[in-house]
């Protein structure tokens, strides 16, 4: 029978609506990040760089780019004979099949896949963040505790502490009250989604809250009640690196950081590589016109034109006369000849036409989605054809294959989306 | 599967100078992210040929490190596999490999056990894109018992060559080995097919005889014997073979019709993933045409040359003309021209390395200046 430590079952089912277009048709932890990345690569190579060699991965929302991306596991080496990495997403049972209703509910869907490798504790992680961490050092505070279940908390700052799940900590750690996104915070000690519980434990917690709640959730359910049921709850804390990157601003924000000349975030680190599934190591070609400041440029790249404070990701085409500032651009994009492009961000296998303006006039939130584009940053999603000639303004969402036809007099105003 | 694939990579010279000191020709990096063998390990996989070994007399380790996970060219299947040879590895009594045919003779278990019908030779340290598929189906096409790839250089300056005279046919009329005065312009450029029994009735004959190498022993003294065809390839084809070689074929890498071929065509050339982040060009960083890897951190002016992988580069560094291999470091206001920087040489703030374009610089590996 097989007997595994600890294995890590990653929560990656999720849409991410908050990037708006990005992940239109992308799964949030499918979508690239710092040029060369996709967002899961951070939990999944810091679970092979902490020895864990077991991962399973919950799918659900558009899964074709991450289910492709994962593969059998070969760039995180979690090409294993016994464990390595298995793709789990919902699934039929008997004559009816649900989908994954809340975090909780879809771990409680894979027990016998759990049940399978015979694991002392389960890593619970999501597919949304961004760091570095050593999940063996919180299993060996779990282990200490004598923990029914670590959680891994961050300090945030006390006025944003809002949009947070919260824990108030007694002074030996132990976690005495948890509050998902408190008017009032009571301590800055946010969750980061990492959990290590214990499996008999969470096993039998899964199996009585699902009779329960039908939406069964960590953080709303199974956490709480856990602390209520005065069981071995604590904190993990964490201070290093951390970024929530959910919304457009973030994302953009946790993006621009790698470029500064000693970024925050080390992806140089020989010890703690982050890996990736890239199919080609090509080189990149710099032009004679080329100008090439504060940025990060990834393999294949080719650049004749000017690239300033940018992100671009693999086998990006930047002609010669195209500028690019502020912003990031990813893979297999195509940029022609003498556009602009300010503070946007353009999504995967996009074509820009010539002199086209993008990120241009007034900065006015998007007139439907506020909530998601106010910060001026426009959003262009995959496999968008932009025409050339047009002038677009800031906070505008674009996707699908636009025509000049559907630009007024060849403009977007800001705010607009053009959705094809 | 029809072929099954031998890359000799033999070859130590000592034109290389202190460049092959710790290194196999066919670990030479060649176009910023790649060894010389990748070529030769693509051009098989993607011809279908998924069954590889790789004899090596020198300086095996660099070789061994590079191909010891065949998965990146697609080498590890079940049916199929990437095999490295070495004299040490098969022999008791420890003597090298005495020639190119002793070498696979050594080895002659590998295509007793095969059953593919034809075996293809060929080299690690060629750079050029080749389709075996069409060599096969030209050798069964001519019914020959041989088949060189060769190469029409329009020069009579061939002596560092085999040199092939063809008949109407293709079919090999002469050939003679590094000639004092070339009476054609064809070459042979050392990659061959041949049926697998044919060869291991030839290498078992050889062996008998006392006789070692392909070219004198198999091409040269059977030529009238056994229908050997040229097969004409006029591409792209550059063969490592002295420093101002080597470092021509890196910037050939800056012409777009290169990087066309080997970077933007499908099937793609394969090498060992690095698992570098992107590239980092900082708010000083000025960069003309050339070619820059994973992981290089550039403050400085970068002109006409090729970066290998996680080179950094000072503020108010000039680097121009030169090929910088991985892992090097240099540091501010230095200036490196018509150089060749072989891997983790440190260059300290302020030095400088400059070389002519008839002489080129070279600083050995791990070298600090």
């Amino acid at each position: 029978m097989n007997k595994k430590e600890m294995i890590a079952m990653l929560l990656a089912g999720g849409q991410g609506s908050r990037l708006g277009i990005l992940t239109k048709q992308i799964a949030k932890p499918a979508v690239m990040f710092g040029g060369k990345y996709r967002i899961i690569d951070f939990p999944l190579s810091n679970c092979i760089n902490s020895g864990i060699d077991t991962v399973g991965v919950l799918t659900q929302y558009e899964p074709l780019l991450l289910t492709k991306h994962i593969g059998i596991g070969i760039p995180w080496d979690l090409d294993r004979r016994t464990g390595g990495v298995t793709v789990l997403p919902p699934f039929v049972k008997g004559n009816e099949g649900s989908w994954y209703s809340g975090t909780a509910n879809a771990i409680y869907h894979n027990i016998r896949y759990i049940d399978e490798y015979n694991p002392k504790y389960i890593l619970v992680l999501s597919g949304d963040h961004v760091y570095k961490m050593d999940y063996s050092a919180m299993l060996e505070e779990h282990k200490k505790n004598n923990s029914d279940a670590t959680i891994a908390v961050i300090e945030v700052p006390l006025d944003i502490a809002n949009q947070f799940g919260i824990m108030n900590t007694n002074e030996e750690g132990r976690i005495v009250e948890f509050e998902e996104k408190p008017e009032h915070p009571k301590s800055n000690l946010a969750s980061m989604g990492i959990y290590i519980f214990t499996w008999d434990v969470l096993k039998e917690a899964l199996i009585k809250d699902n009779k329960i709640h039908e939406q069964s959730d960590f953080g709303k359910h199974i956490i709480p009640d856990m602390i209520e049921s005065q069981k071995n709850v604590f904190a993990y804390r964490f201070n290093d690196y951390w970024r929530d990157i959910g919304t457009i601003d973030a994302y953009w924000k946790a993006n621009m950081e790698l470029t500064h000349t000693v970024p925050v975030f080390n992806l140089y680190d020989e010890f703690w590589k982050i890996y990736t599934n890239i199919e080609h190591q090509l080189p990149q070609y710099v032009g004679e016109k080329a100008v090439l400041q504060q940025s990060l440029v990834s393999e294949g790249c080719e650049i004749y034109g000017q690239v300033y404070n940018s992100v671009l990701g693999p086998k990006v085409i930047v002609e010669e006369g195209a500028v690019i500032s502020n912003s990031i651009i990813m893979s297999e994009t195509i940029v022609r000849r003498g556009a602009h492009l300010e503070t946007c961000i353009v999504s995967e296998k996009c074509d820009i036409g010539e002199n086209t303006q993008i990120g241009i006039g007034e900065n006015v939130p998007h007139i439907n989605k506020p909530h998601i584009y106010s910060t001026g940053i426009t959003t262009i999603g995959d496999n968008t054809i932009i025409p050339g000639d047009v002038k677009i303004g800031k906070n505008c969402e674009i996707g699908g294959h636009t025509l000049k036809e559907h630009y007024v007099n060849g403009n977007l105003e800001s705010g607009q989306s053009l959705v094809m | 599967m029809r072929a099954i694939g031998i890359i000799l990579a033999g070859g130590k010279r000592s034109t290389l100078g202190v460049l092959t000191k710790q290194r196999n020709l066919a670990a030479m990096p060649i176009g910023g992210s790649y060894r010389a063998i990748d070529f030769a390990l693509s051009n098989l996989s993607n011809s279908g040929i998924k069954k590889v070994a790789v004899i090596s007399q020198y300086s095996a380790r660099s070789l061994a490190d590079h191909i010891g996970s065949s998965k990146w060219w697609d080498f590890g299947r079940k049916k199929t596999g990437l095999f490295l040879f070495t004299p040490h590895m098969i022999n008791q009594d420890g003597f090298g490999f005495r020639g190119t045919a002793d070498s696979i003779f050594q080895n002659i278990e590998f295509l007793k056990k095969s059953n593919e019908p034809y075996v293809v030779i060929t080299s690690g340290e060629q750079i050029f894109r080749l389709d075996y598929e069409k060599v096969i189906k030209y050798h069964e096409q001519k019914n020959a018992d041989i088949t060189i790839v060769c190469k029409d250089l329009r020069t009579f300056e061939v002596e560092d060559y085999g040199v092939i005279g063809l008949d109407d046919d293709n079919k090999m009329t002469d050939f003679e080995e590094k000639p004092l005065n070339p009476q054609y312009t064809t070459v042979s450029l050392g990659m061959y097919v041949i049926s697998r029994e044919l060869l291991i009735k030839l290498l078992e004959e050889l062996e008998q005889d006392g006789r070692y190498s392909i070219v004198n022993d198999i091409i040269i003294r059977y030529r009238k014997k056994l229908k050997i065809y040229g097969y004409l390839f006029d591409d792209y084809w550059k063969r490592i073979r002295d420093i101002n070689e080597f470092y021509k074929i890196n910037m050939d890498f800056l012409t777009p019709e290169v990087r066309n071929l080997f970077f933007n065509t499908y099937p793609s050339i394969s090498t060992k993933a690095k698992d570098e982040p992107p590239a980092k060009f900082n708010v000083q960083a000025k960069v003309v045409n050339s070619i820059i890897s994973g992981g290089d951190i550039i403050n400085g002016n970068i002109e006409n040359s090729v970066l290998f992988r996680k080179v950094f580069v000072g503020e108010g560094t000039v680097v121009r003309d030169s090929i910088i291999m991985e892992g090097a470091t240099i540091g501010k206001g230095c200036v490196i021209e018509n150089a060749i920087l072989d891997k983790q040489v440190f260059v300290s703030d302020g030095q400088k390395v400059i070389g002519t374009k008839d002489k080129i610089i070279l600083l050995e590996k791990r070298n600090i200046v």
